[in-house]
């Protein structure tokens, strides 16, 4: 059967649409996300989207829904790759994709997701220290 | 005498024909200013010769046949680039319509004492040319249609140019009314800018936009959202006073779009958004 590929790629997940997607696959990826978020624990995921060439309001919902579910299971959605054709299209079709954050290219998104990943990274890394010298300090 | 008469009668009496035509049309009208003399000569002369040849064939009815084509062709070519040199419609039709005097004269000459078939004739021409008279104006409305087309389609081309202020941003300014096929081809333009500058920030200049209504706003909130569809984001600027009081009485809602009122405002916003600042430069007492 017909699949997308789901790469893991350091703590975020990369998916790149190269096929048309049609309904079907649409779905089977919605579910394969969803099943590697859950293995995974990723916390972000990369939608590259730059070989789509052709959307309709069903595949735009799917990309609304494969965002709300990952946010949904702890993990930011990006949305790259975006044709201007497209763009027109879904918003045209009344579909802004207000809860998917997007950026131009695959690079930019990387960078965005990082940015957006950090600060709770920080928050747990001053924890740590935070609590070490506690740790440490009891037994002497 | 046979129909085709006044046909061959006319490819007979041709350059009489086409002297007197000639003067008539340079008599009045203002085809001297537009056309020189040697070139309503030569139109007249290659038209008169077509039309000859045509007429010599068949004369009657609806004009159909290959012959008749050609007139049709030569007509509709001529009127069209009178169209577009600036001549009126009266007198791209005058073209036409002062060839009838000239071929009377002929057919009356030609036919001689016998007037009753003269008239006959006459009256079979008169139609013709009115048949051609209404081509002309048709034609003439045409290339008339053509011309506004493609200066609607320059004024679009031209009204939207997108600029690249900076790296990673970029501006369109728009100005004149904004209805969908505009919207559609600032919005075409700006993505494509996005991608090719590869920018994060886009600001649309609206200073020029003399009203912004329910429609327009929603326009430009069709931009904006496309924009972000494409990973950047939309700094909407430009915003006169008189505008922001329509925008707020209209119920307009812009949403979380950020608007500043001027285009140094909304730059200024851009840089820092890409983590950039301009700073007065240090002078040479200073450093």
């Amino acid at each position: 059967m017909e699949q997308i590929p789901i790469l893991k790629l350091g703590q975020f997940l990369l998916v790149t649409i190269q096929v048309e997607l049609h309904d079907q696959l649409a779905l089977t990826l919605q579910e394969d996300l969803t099943q590697k978020l859950a293995k995974t624990h990723a916390r972000g995921v990369l939608i590259d989207i730059s070989g789509l060439e052709i959307v309709d309001s069903f595949i735009g919902r799917s990309l609304a829904h494969i965002a709300a579910i990952a946010r949904v299971m702890d993990a930011t959605t990006v949305l790259v790759g975006m044709r201007p054709a497209v763009a027109i299209t879904l918003v045209e079709l009344g579909m802004s994709l207000k809860g998917i954050r997007t950026a131009l290219n695959v690079e930019k998104g990387m960078a965005l997701l990082q940015s957006s990943v950090r600060p709770e990274e920080q928050d747990e890394e001053e924890d740590e220290p935070a609590v070490d010298p506690g740790a440490t300090s009891s037994p002497s | 005498m046979d129909s085709s008469s006044a046909g061959s009668l006319i490819k007979a009496a041709e350059s009489t024909v086409l002297r007197s035509w000639v003067q008539a049309q340079l008599a009045h009208g203002r085809s001297r200013e537009l056309l020189s003399e040697a070139q309503v000569r030569e139109q007249s002369r290659s038209f008169l010769a077509t039309f000859a040849a045509a007429a010599s064939q068949n004369i009657e009815g609806e004009l159909t046949g290959p012959h008749w084509d050609d007139v049709r062709a030569a007509l509709t070519g001529l009127s069209k680039s009178r169209a577009s040199t600036g001549f009126s419609p009266a007198e791209t039709a005058a073209f036409v319509f002062s060839l009838k005097q000239p071929l009377f004269d002929a057919v009356r000459s030609g036919f001689g004492q016998d007037t009753a078939r003269a008239n006959e004739q006459a009256l079979v021409l008169s139609e013709l040319i009115d048949r051609l008279g209404l081509l002309t104006v048709d034609a003439y409305q045409q290339g008339r249609d053509e011309v506004i087309m493609r200066q609607q389609q320059e004024l679009l081309d031209l009204s939207t140019p997108v600029i690249k202020l900076w790296e990673g941003i970029v501006a369109v300014p728009l100005i004149g009314t904004l209805d969908s096929e505009r919207t559609q081809v600032v919005m075409e333009s700006l993505l494509e800018a996005i991608v090719h500058n590869e920018a994060t920030i886009a600001i649309i200049d609206i200073t020029g936009v003399p009203t912004v209504d329910t429609l327009v706003a929603q326009h430009l909130l069709k931009a904006v959202a496309a924009a972000r569809l494409m990973g950047a984001e939309c700094i909407i600027s430009g915003i006169r006073p008189q505008i922001a009081q329509t925008i707020v009485h209209l119920g307009v809602d812009l949403g979380d779009v950020v608007t500043k009122s001027t285009l140094a405002d909304a730059l200024k916003v851009a840089l820092s958004k890409c983590s950039l600042a301009i700073r007065p430069a240090r002078t040479q007492a200073g450093a």
